[in-house]
């Protein structure tokens, strides 16, 4: 039986893709001027942060939902699911740092920052979740099937 | 911490959705409670309580 979505999990999921959408508008946005029309002086520094700022809103979307959602369980999911993004996401920052301290790897990270492997993290935990809870519901499916 | 929701649930005849509605919560929330997984707030122990006409004690069991 497929998990009914509650009310803040599907405002979340408006606003996340509110977020993407302006994401991908930006990003190419601000591409496109760096490389057609570099804004000069202290005007490349709004440019360049452009988009970050829907990132930024992806952040507070994700600490919304934990405040609204209003089943305690899903939230401790949720925050169990945060955590292991941050410690995901830390772990790598911090192994290739040092790769890069002791010039093993290049400097720089190819555009792949803190917030891309904190929502890699944070897919992992979800899909962790959504494991976890299928395995157990299925199998009280079964069982219910059975006793019918 | 044990509970009884399992066979307090199937005494009643309900599904693990049906309960789940009754306390205005998900069924992955009755689920981990029941399997053990999860132990419910005061709360929401106190509503289950309440839904089954029982008190918390004669639900959730110490280990």
């Amino acid at each position: 039986m497929r998990a009914r979505m509650s009310p803040a999990m599907r405002r979340y999921l408006k606003r996340l893709t509110i977020c993407m959408a302006i994401y991908v508008v930006l990003i190419f946005t601000a591409g496109w001027l760096f490389r057609h029309a570099p804004p000069a002086g202290v005007l490349a520094y709004p440019v360049a942060v452009l988009p970050a700022l829907p990132i930024l809103a992806t952040f507070w979307t994700i600490f919304r939902l934990l405040a609204e959602e209003t089943d305690e369980y899903l939230r401790m999911m949720l925050v169990r699911q945060s955590l292991f993004a941050t410690a995901f996401c830390l772990s790598i920052m911090t192994v290739w740092e040092f790769l890069q301290n002791y010039d093993v790897v290049p400097p720089g990270n190819g555009g792949f920052g803190a917030a891309f492997f904190w929502f890699v993290g944070l897919g992992l935990g979800g899909m962790w979740n959504a494991f976890v809870n299928r395995a157990d519901c299925a199998e009280d499916d079964d069982e219910a099937e059975a006793a019918e | 911490m044990n509970n009884r929701l399992r066979v307090l649930r199937a005494e009643h005849g309900w599904s693990q959705q049906d309960l789940a509605d009754r306390l205005g919560v998900s069924r992955q929330s009755v689920n981990a409670i029941e399997k053990g997984r999860y132990d419910p707030s005061l709360p929401l122990a106190f509503s289950i309580a309440d839904v089954f006409g029982l008190p918390i004690e004669a639900i959730f069991l110490r280990d």
